[in-house]
């Protein structure tokens, strides 16, 4: 028996200062072009929905970004979510406003949990994705899962189990959580499957599986035997590699629920 | 003029950038007399019932919304809006407008969709957030163009349950079958979001607008 839910294919656009780029662990970001344009691309291709990253974060930059989501919001109609330095209520808003359907936390949820709680109370757990930075590391008294919490692009490790923090999360009012492996970013190698099973039992929400997805059996790897309810892919449709329509062709044939 | 009601909960300029680029002149306002002048209403929302109820009220915009109705005005209740012309929601146990009878009742976590790669079936996950399909049960001029099979995006938590049945014009499948519009000519409620819905959910807007327009 086929789910009825669809399975998602999220393509994720890295912008610094306005401009699409995409980096392989978290190093070397090159420019590839305009997000607004590549956004209609993948709308019109069949994106499911559309993650925007804002790697520049500064402060004095985002009205950069505001622009960016404003431009995508007049053009595309399906949802889409910016993450990237947003830090408080009011970054949530001003993303929120400028035309975003939700907004991704990642660090500042880590350094304070309440935050994803009073997002979702003014926006609702829908607008609120968490997004999980993972390393694996040798399983421990502290991470018993062997998967633990980095933030800082992987630089800082936070001492804190991947599988407890999805679950305090949830608990806080998450709507989803996008489950990004730091190993596996950019590799093209598959996404870390295992990682991603256990956070989709730990948790009743939507798991956006992201990091390390080459070719189409990956992406179905992620939505059968990981459990995701959606997966997140850059490189492999950025440099033309497979286009969307290939992509969920291929889901199809495996006999995946796809729009 | 298609006026979208303003009181402050959520998406209401997304739905107003939909009909933007579908050229369709409209505002976002709360201005009673631009909601009476107008062809139509779009009263849409996102979050929770209680906020948005106790809103409503503060402005005596439940009162507008019921005057609307009774003037027969072509009004669309989207997501939360749609939730809320119903008498009542499960959603901290709100008591809603009571436009049309009916509760909105929460999707149960012991239900299940599909199964996984060893045959167990997978117990859906709350909220209910991505792409699904609509099965049309009665023909409507707001499903002009629109099939069986159509894909539309939903986020929510909760499923409006109309008291009439007969009211249902389509349904979609999550755990069980639901309500995905319901309502009669010139007064609908839609749980998924025709504004994020890509070429689709632009047709039914654009259907609507046809209905306020001609009438």
């Amino acid at each position: 028996m086929k789910e009825n839910l669809c399975k998602r294919i999220i393509p994720c656009l890295d912008v610094r200062d306005g401009k699409l780029t995409k980096g392989i662990k978290f190093e070397n970001n090159i420019d590839i072009g305009d997000p607004v344009a590549k956004a209609k691309q993948y709308y019109l291709d069949g994106a499911d929905e559309i993650v925007f990253y804002d790697i520049t974060a500064s402060s004095d930059k985002r009205k950069i970004m505001l622009d960016v989501v404003e431009n995508v919001a007049k053009n595309i109609f399906i949802p889409f979510s910016v993450g990237g330095g947003i830090n408080s209520v009011q970054d949530m808003r001003a993303v929120l406003l400028a035309g975003a359907e939700k907004v991704s936390i990642n660090s500042a949820a880590v350094k304070n949990p309440y935050l994803i709680e009073e997002g979702a109370l003014a926006f609702g757990s829908q607008a609120i994705v968490v997004g999980m930075d993972v390393k694996q590391v040798e399983k421990s008294e502290k991470i018993p899962s062997g998967y633990e919490i980095v933030i800082h692009g992987g630089r800082t490790f936070c001492g804190i189990d991947a599988i407890t923090w999805a679950k305090t999360c949830e608990k806080h009012g998450a709507g989803e959580l996008c489950v990004n492996s730091i190993d596996a970013d950019g590799t093209k190698n598959g996404y870390e499957i295992n990682l991603t099973r256990l956070i989709c039992n730990a948790v009743n929400i939507p798991v956006i599986a992201s990091g390390g997805a080459g070719k189409p059996e990956d992406l179905i790897e992620a939505v059968t035997k990981g459990g995701a309810s959606a997966a997140l892919i850059a490189s492999i449709v950025h440099y033309g590699n497979y286009t969307i329509k290939d992509l969920k062709e291929k889901m199809k044939q495996a006999n995946i629920t796809i729009r | 003029m298609i006026a979208i009601l303003d009181y402050k909960a959520g998406n209401q300029t997304s739905v107003l950038r939909a009909l933007n680029f579908l050229q369709i002149e409209a505002c976002i306002t709360d201005d009673n007399h631009t909601l009476l002048q107008a062809d139509g209403v779009i009263f849409p929302g996102v979050g929770a019932a209680k906020q948005a109820m106790n809103r409503l009220i503060e402005q005596k915009q439940d009162i507008l919304l019921k005057e609307l109705v009774a003037l027969k005005k072509p009004l669309l209740g989207i997501c939360l809006g749609c939730q809320i012309l119903l008498e009542k929601s499960e959603e901290n146990n709100t008591q809603t407008l009571g436009i049309i009878k009916g509760t909105c009742d929460k999707f149960n976590e012991t239900w299940t969709d599909g199964i996984d790669e060893n045959n167990i079936p997978q117990k859906i996950r709350i909220p209910h957030m991505g792409w699904n399909t609509i099965t049309i049960k009665q023909e409507s001029p707001l499903l002009k163009n629109i099939k069986t099979g159509d894909s539309i995006y939903y986020v929510h938590s909760f499923y409006p349950n109309p008291e009439n049945k007969d009211l249902i014009l389509a349904t979609s499948i999550y755990g069980k079958e639901f309500p995905a519009i319901y309502g009669y000519n010139g007064l609908w409620a839609i749980q998924f979001h025709p504004e994020k819905s890509g070429e689709i959910g632009l047709q039914i807007l654009k259907n609507f607008y046809d209905y306020c327009i001609k009438k």
